[in-house]
């Protein structure tokens, strides 16, 4: 058996199935994505001079990293991170309070219609608004500080958790619902040994996955006033002091890694 | 089972003793973390504004609405430029996480002493800190402007990219690559024949995925002056005017709904 053989069998020469298997809509994606490519790189204006001056900056910046400066900013870098840490850990709890009922009342099998819609309505608002442009308004509402971070950063995890743990529900398995259901119990005892054992493990782990969410989040609200690490990376990036910055996104990065570490150990012991 | 005596019968109960101590103990923990968060909190907060802010609310209100409609005509060039930090962003992303994502897959990597840990940490570097944040540091080093936008959705996107698609490299069919392999391939024709179409399925699935998350963040990019969108609402922010933010805020909300039904579109076509 050789190559040709095959060839031959074919009738053509065997090449591989492409992706895309309609060719009209293959070329016409192709053509479009070019066209839109030449488009874009025609409308972008880059100042390759002022890039070149940069370079210097940037290679600056990946040097601070080697010697990243805790020392000279102290007071506030701590601070700043204790703000963050508070934020996060405050926001969490409430936010994670506020979603369980909403979570509930979002889940088909469980609410009925009227509430159902209403709490898919508070769902919606809160994931198509980001939290940054959330943290203006509170921010223009409630006036600078950590209570404007705190609220926001609430309100994002009520969207994400309440989806998150209303699917859950809605595919949890109905027999052993319906089992507590059948011994007599009331609606309350129905949720807390029906429901609540089924989607407990996910709960657990999404709410320790949207904690690490929260921390990142709670790094960049400081941009616009709304307290945490954020203000003081701001303001070191603005005086160039590149080993400050290079310090807290070390800081950042690592507070991330652990809690990212914790949240694999948690959830694969819930689970 | 835990049960316990009442009027010498058995009564069953959820917890042991010790059980329940251990619960009540950690919900007393956990309350008393939080109390401290908000007692930080609340020191920062002036609470003069907070009562104020039901006011303050109402006079934004009715300052925004109805919104500037003729104002749509100035956005058109910053829609455009939105689109294109996010489109080109993710195309330069891909580019990068295609080859960190093989060196970070066991079953790929070259050395998974030496090379897989350097990728590991570009993946979760890049991965932990937000957009602005890369937005803020690039304006610093080649200036603010469109460029400066697509370079920083590019970085924060190679780590999410990298990391979807090296989990899915680790999934693939091992049999398919043997098959591969016993016809005499050389190493790059078993990623071309064998690796690559399992897949590229997930490639297409993540790109869209990603560019839609993109599309959200470019939107407030502008805000520390990396182009798009953002960069209305920021200057429209600091003249208090309003009805023009209120119009920016619709228009963005409009682009991350019709990015959101592309993108799930996209993926239900795929998958």
């Amino acid at each position: 058996m050789s190559h040709r053989e095959l060839d031959d069998m074919l009738g053509r020469k065997w090449r591989k199935p492409h992706f895309v298997t309609n060719p009209v809509l293959r070329w016409s994606l192709i053509v479009g994505f070019i066209a839109y490519l030449i488009a874009a790189f025609m409308t972008i204006e880059v100042d390759w001079g002022r890039v070149y001056e940069g370079l210097d900056r940037g290679w600056q910046f990946i040097l601070a990293f080697t010697r990243p400066d805790f020392i000279s900013r102290a007071g506030d870098i701590w601070g700043g991170l204790l703000e963050s840490i508070v934020m996060t850990v405050a926001a969490s709890v409430v936010g994670i309070l506020i979603s369980i009922p909403i979570g509930l009342g979002a889940a088909r099998n469980i609410a009925p219609l009227p509430v159902y819609m209403i709490c898919r309505g508070i769902v919606a608002i809160s994931r198509a608004l980001q939290e940054i442009i959330v943290a203006i308004l509170l921010v223009a509402i409630f006036g600078f500080g950590p209570l404007a971070g705190f609220l926001t950063l609430s309100f994002a995890t009520i969207g994400f958790l309440s989806k998150l743990l209303a699917e859950d529900i809605e595919s949890m398995d109905k027999v052993q619902a319906e089992a507590i259901r059948a011994s007599g119990a009331k609606w309350m005892q129905w949720i807390n040994y029906g429901v609540q054992p089924q989607v407990m493990p996910r709960l657990i782990g999404l709410s320790i996955y949207r904690v690490d969410i929260n921390f990142r989040e709670s790094a960049i609200l400081g941009l616009v006033g709304a307290g945490g690490i954020g203000a003081t990376l701001n303001t070191a990036f603005d005086r160039y002091e590149y080993d400050t910055a290079a310090a807290i996104l070390i800081l950042i990065i690592g507070i991330v890694m652990m809690l990212e570490y914790l949240s694999g150990v948690i959830r694969a012991r819930v689970q | 089972m835990p049960v316990l005596e009442k009027d010498g019968a058995q009564v069953w109960r959820r917890h042991t003793l010790r059980e329940k101590l251990v619960r009540w103990f950690g919900w007393l923990l956990g309350l008393l973390v939080f109390a401290i968060c908000w007692q930080i909190i609340s020191e920062s907060t002036t609470w003069f504004f907070v009562w104020d802010a039901p006011r303050i609310a109402n006079d934004i209100w009715t300052r925004a609405t109805p919104p500037r409609w003729e104002y749509i005509t100035q956005l058109g060039r910053p829609i455009w430029d939105t689109l294109n930090i996010a489109t080109l962003g993710t195309v330069i992303a891909l580019f990068l996480a295609v080859p960190v994502a093989f060196l970070a897959a066991r079953n790929t990597t070259p050395s998974a002493l030496f090379i897989r840990p350097v990728a590991l940490l570009i993946i979760v570097s890049t991965r932990s800190i937000n957009s602005l944040i890369w937005a803020l540091l690039l304006i610093a080093i080649i200036g603010p402007g469109v460029f400066a936008g697509v370079i920083a959705i590019a970085i924060r996107s190679i780590g999410f990219c990298a990391k979807l698609l090296y989990e899915a490299i680790e999934e693939i069919d091992h049999a398919q690559v043997e098959a591969i392999t016993a016809t005499g391939a050389s190493r790059w024709q078993v990623m071309a024949y064998g690796i690559v179409p399992q897949i590229l399925p997930a490639f297409a699935g993540i790109a869209v995925f990603r560019w839609d998350i993109n599309i959200r963040e470019s939107t407030v990019l502008g805000l520390v002056g990396a182009g798009g969108i953002g960069l209305q609402l920021s200057s429209s922010l600091n003249v208090l005017a309003w009805p023009q933010v209120s119009l920016i805020l619709l228009v963005i909300l409009a682009a991350v709904v019709i990015s959101e039904w592309v993108s799930a579109k996209v993926r239900g076509a795929i998958i």
